[in-house]
């Protein structure tokens, strides 16, 4: 089987990889561009934990092929800090506890990102429901919310 | 697996009817994908449409909206002439899955899937959509319901491709609504779910279409809801009349998520609940 090559943007910087057609974007991300923030819970776009943007839109990358990657543009988690500096919802993550294991968190975190960017301040009804793709087995939810809405305030 | 990317309509036909072996069209991939990873099916050709211009787009005019079959669920609902016109059909696809799922999911693919629970369906063939559909000799216009003919079964021949949805333009004094029944909010499959379309000439429902997802092999459309309800005001008994004709209408399946009995009284429930949302948005009282 041939590999395609794809030519695309992550996080503002030009990326090339070749995969096998039938790669998920998520495999692609992880194994080919070192991006190893994306995580696989279940690969079936049930539990959120491999969310990115496409084109600017919030996405399974596990249900998107690599192959589909060639001139979009993609944001992943990596993307979210300047530098050394953490982004609002990072910090705000950490002070309110809003993970334990941690295997979601890029997840919610790019999908919270998205949410703060189309609604700057959102009820927590609306963050629970933007956050409905996203499953965490560890945390009960609570403070992932609390931690939404801290950074959501500091960002206005 | 072969992955293509054709930029043209009849180029995605051309590709899918030489293909020897298993070709699937590739819209949002939410379905197509879970059925690769799972090991349901082994493609040996994906054509990709979402680089087909003309799939990508909403476009309005005399007729009614054209809706591309790339076009997104999260696309739709930012449509505000669309929703404007056509609520119904709007928040029934906004239904399906997250906000993940809704940045790629499409209308299209949700039909071409063939579940009997496909959200957008009932909502879409209440509205009286056609397919606009793509094959080597050209193209043809069938209404939804003629799409799908049991579970995971169509009647789109090898290389055909659906290139858009036509909802027609919303005469005055209209209306449409979905609603589906499911344990909890989010994230789930419809037990039962209703679809209804009407236009009222002074209050008096003139024409009316209702639909019935996950009651029955397919998506059902109910001609006898409809009469039930055409030349009333949505009076009491014209409710009553309606939810019998959707419950007659019903031949579901015993599952854990629902018997046949209770699907089959929800059904009634629904079809009621969504005629009164339609009729106010209508401007009925
Ligand atoms: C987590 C999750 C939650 C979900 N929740 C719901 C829900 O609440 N309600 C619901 O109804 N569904 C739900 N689904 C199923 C799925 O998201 C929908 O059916 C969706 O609309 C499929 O659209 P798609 O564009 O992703 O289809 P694809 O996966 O791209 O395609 C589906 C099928 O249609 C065919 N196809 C696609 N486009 C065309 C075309 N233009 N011409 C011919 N054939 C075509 C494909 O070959 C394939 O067989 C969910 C799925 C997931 C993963
Ligand atoms: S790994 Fe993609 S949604 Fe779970
Ligand atoms: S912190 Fe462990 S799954 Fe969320």
């Amino acid at each position: 089987m041939a590999g395609v090559h794809v030519s695309t943007n992550v996080n503002g910087d030009a990326v090339e990889f070749v995969c096998p057609q039938n790669e998920t974007l998520l495999d692609s991300l992880r194994d080919r561009v070192g991006l190893t923030g994306v995580k696989e819970g279940c690969g079936t776009g049930d539990c959120g934990a491999c969310s990115i943007t496409l084109d600017g839109r919030l996405v399974c990358s596990c249900l998107v092929l690599g192959a589909e990657a060639n001139g979009r543009e993609i944001g992943t988690v990596e993307g979210l800090a300047e530098g050394a500096r953490l982004h609002p919802l990072q910090q705000k993550f950490i002070e309110h506890a809003a993970l334990q294991c941690g295997i979601c968190t890029p997840g919610f975190l790019v999908a919270a990102k998205a949410l703060l960017d189309r609604i700057p301040d959102p009820s927590e009804e609306e963050i629970r429901y933007a956050l409905a793709g996203n499953l965490c087995r560890c945390t009960g939810y609570d403070k992932i919310v609390r931690a939404v809405q801290a950074a959501a305030e500091e960002l206005r | 697996m072969r992955y293509e990317s054709p930029t043209t309509s009849s180029e995605a036909a051309a590709y899918l009817a030489e293909e020897k072996g298993e070709a699937f069209v590739l819209a949002g991939g939410t379905d197509l994908l879970v059925r690769m990873k799972t090991g349901l099916i082994e493609p040996d050709l994906i054509v990709d449409i979402k680089r087909i211009p003309v799939m990508q787009t909403i476009e309005v005019n005399d007729d009614g909206f054209r809706i591309g079959a790339g076009v997104s669920g999260a696309e739709l609902g930012e449509n505000e002439a669309l929703v404007q016109a056509w609520p119904g059909v709007v928040e029934a696809t906004n239904l399906i899955g997250s906000d993940q799922i809704q940045g790629r999911c499409t209308m299209v693919g949700n039909l071409c899937n063939a579940s009997p629970a496909a959200d957008s369906v009932p909502a879409m063939i209440a509205a009286n959509a056609r397919a606009v559909v793509v094959g080597g000799s050209g193209q043809r216009i069938i209404p939804v319901e003629d799409v799908v003919t049991g579970p995971g079964q169509t009647t789109l021949a090898k290389g055909e491709v659906i290139e858009a949805i036509l909802l027609p333009s919303r005469p005055a004094e209209s209306g449409d609504a979905y609603l589906r029944f499911i344990p909890r909010t989010e994230m789930d499959i419809a037990v039962v779910s209703a679809g209804v379309s009407l236009t009222l000439e002074q209050g008096v429902i003139k024409s009316a279409r209702v639909a019935l997802g996950a009651v029955a092999p397919t998506v059902v459309l109910v001609p006898d809801a409809a009469t039930a309800i055409i030349g009333t005001r949505l009076e009491d008994d014209a409710l009553l009349n309606l939810a019998s004709a959707c419950s007659a209408a019903c031949n579901p399946i015993d599952d854990k998520r629902g018997t046949i009995e209770y699907r089959t009284k929800v059904a009634g429930v629904l079809g009621r609940r969504a005629a009164k949302i339609a009729y106010q948005r209508a401007g009925g009282a």
